[in-house]
């Protein structure tokens, strides 16, 4: 479990880029983040992991301030995947980038092969073990790096804007794989723009502006309130789009999932007829 | 990264800020002789004075600090060499007869050290102050307009334009090499350097590929296409930049004279020990 307390934090340059945030994230969560650029969703998510501390208030992971522990104790438990692969892929082989953290975090030998032939595995790359991570594609750079975190299993996986450059078919498979961590019962979190994607997912959202928490709650009741997502300059998914413009015909005007909107449609085109 | 922020530019407006680049580059240029010319102590702590009213009358007094607190540590390694250099040998740098055994040698030696620790200081003071006042605008026109080929201009600005960058590209490939429990403080001396590998790798390799992309996105832009090349703003000498020309023109002139005629004495030999 994550509490964030009255948490403030002003950068070194005298940016304050989180103005009194409260927070609690259950163990098994699925939390989306969203917002505009700048709105402090990053700067949140890196005092999960202890990279960054707080100015003032407190950020406790199961029950521990983040201050007494280090970044490497606390990323035991807490996976960051970071939004940019190449700012973390340095290794000659796939095989060898996916075992540095377990190497740092001191497993057994046997342990990490058994970690690293796993991770290859649940993100299909075991075909590029032996491969350099910088003759890869940009799909499946970031899926080895998304490997590289979870083959140490934290029971927290943090992504910083996971569908940025992903093709379609990536970014569907990349969904699944969320969808399924989260069902194994572990706390995802995700800092992302995509609306598209949330709503498919249909997470706790959180929304923040200039800092602050503007709002929180399930993804249907948050995407679909439009005053509040043009305040943090998002745009409400597309289906969702069309029921507003159509709010003529008595159609709901709550619905972010495609698949209900079809429902509806049909519905309403059955009764007609 | 710190010793970076005082290299990094701010849009800020003063008297300094709108000094012609090419006298201020001057006046520091008459800084850095007078730091070579002058190796005694008491010399030095006076050119450490001399660029301080700059500093405050260009605002820039908190990101200036923080570049001399940045280069601390090279300060104490300069010392550090100095100091042992200076016991060893201490024949070659003063007038030592012999090894060094009385307190006095000691004391010689010391001031000697300090002395060479704070010629660096007052370089890296000015020269941030140049940097700090300077856009890197104004410096690839202050290149050109000094009849410097355009491609050396460019390439130049370029570089101090990167310097920010890749100083917070360093950082957050630090925080994603953190997260995957790497600890850059821990084991012995060489295991520390070796702690780097993980982020100089991608900062290199990001570094290589943006020079790419930097020149294809050149390329199509028609980079070279005309001979002669014009300019949108020329910079012109004001009044202001005739006094700081005339002021350090003085300054050199004193301090060469005084360096010719005057032998300016070491704290020891002041208080003659």
């Amino acid at each position: 479990m994550i509490e964030v307390k009255n948490l403030h934090f002003t950068y070194s340059t005298g940016i304050e880029a989180l103005n009194g945030i409260n927070l609690t994230i259950d163990d098994g969560e699925f939390l989306a983040v969203m917002g505009q650029n700048g709105a402090g969703k990053t700067t949140l998510v890196k005092h999960f992991n202890g990279l960054l501390k707080p100015t003032t208030g407190e950020v406790l992971v199961d029950g521990i301030s983040t201050r007494e522990l280090s970044v490497a104790k606390l990323a035991r438990n807490v996976g960051f995947v970071f939004q940019n692969p190449d700012h973390q892929l340095f290794s000659e082989t796939v095989e060898d980038e996916i075992a540095f953290a377990l190497k740092n975090f001191g497993f057994e030998e046997n342990v990490i092969k058994k970690q690293v032939d796993w991770a290859l595995n649940l993100l299909d790359i075991v075909q590029y073990r032996k491969t350099s991570p910088f003759m890869l594609s940009g799909g499946e750079r970031k899926r080895v790096a998304l490997a590289s975190i979870l083959a140490w299993d934290p029971k927290v996986v943090i992504l910083d804007e996971p569908t940025i450059g992903q093709d379609h078919q990536q970014k569907e498979k990349l969904q699944q794989f969320i969808l399924q961590l989260n069902a194994q019962k572990k706390t995802v979190v995700v800092v992302t723009h995509d609306v598209e994607f949330v709503a498919e997912c249909n997470p706790r959202v959180l929304v923040m502006n200039e800092g602050k928490i503007l709002s929180e709650g399930l993804a249907e009741k948050i995407l679909t309130n439009k005053e509040l997502i043009e305040q943090a300059s998002i745009v409400p998914p597309q289906i969702t789009q069309i029921f507003l413009e159509l709010i003529d015909l008595g159609l709901p005007t709550d619905v972010i999932d495609v698949h209900e909107a079809t429902k509806i449609l049909l519905d309403r085109l059955r009764k007609n007829s | 990264m710190s010793v970076f922020e005082g290299f990094k530019f701010r849009t800020v407006t003063s008297i300094i800020h709108k000094l012609d680049p090419r006298i201020k580059f001057f006046f520091v240029t008459v800084l850095f002789v007078m730091a070579i010319l002058f190796n005694t102590l008491p010399a030095l702590i006076v050119l450490f004075f001399i660029p301080l009213p700059f500093v405050f009358l260009a605002k820039v007094n908190r990101q200036w600090l923080r570049s001399l607190r940045g280069a601390v540590f090279l300060a104490v390694f300069i010392f550090a060499t100095n100091f042992i250099i200076g016991y060893f040998y201490p024949n070659q740098s003063t007038e030592i007869v012999g090894s060094v055994d009385t307190l006095v040698e000691y004391i010689i030696i010391l001031e000697r050290s300090t002395a060479m620790t704070l010629r660096f200081v007052v370089l890296i003071a000015s020269f941030s102050i140049f940097f700090l006042t300077t856009s890197p605008d104004h410096l690839g026109l202050a290149l050109q307009q000094s009849h410097i080929p355009y491609e050396f201009c460019f390439a130049f600005t370029t570089a101090v334009r990167f310097v920010p960058v890749l100083a917070d590209e360093a950082q957050t490939i630090m925080d994603a090499q953190k997260a995957r429990g790497l600890e850059l403080e821990r084991g012995n001396f060489l295991k520390r350097v070796r702690n780097y590998i993980p982020i100089l790798i991608p900062l290199i390799v990001n570094a290589i590929r943006r020079s790419l992309e930097l020149a294809e996105a050149m390329e199509s832009r028609a980079w070279g296409a005309s001979e002669k090349r014009t300019n949108l703003y020329v910079l012109k000498l004001k009044r202001a930049d005739y006094i700081l020309a005339a002021v350090s023109v003085l300054m050199l002139t004193i301090a060469i004279f005084i360096w010719i005629y005057i032998p300016i004495p070491s704290l020891t030999q002041l208080l003659s020990l």
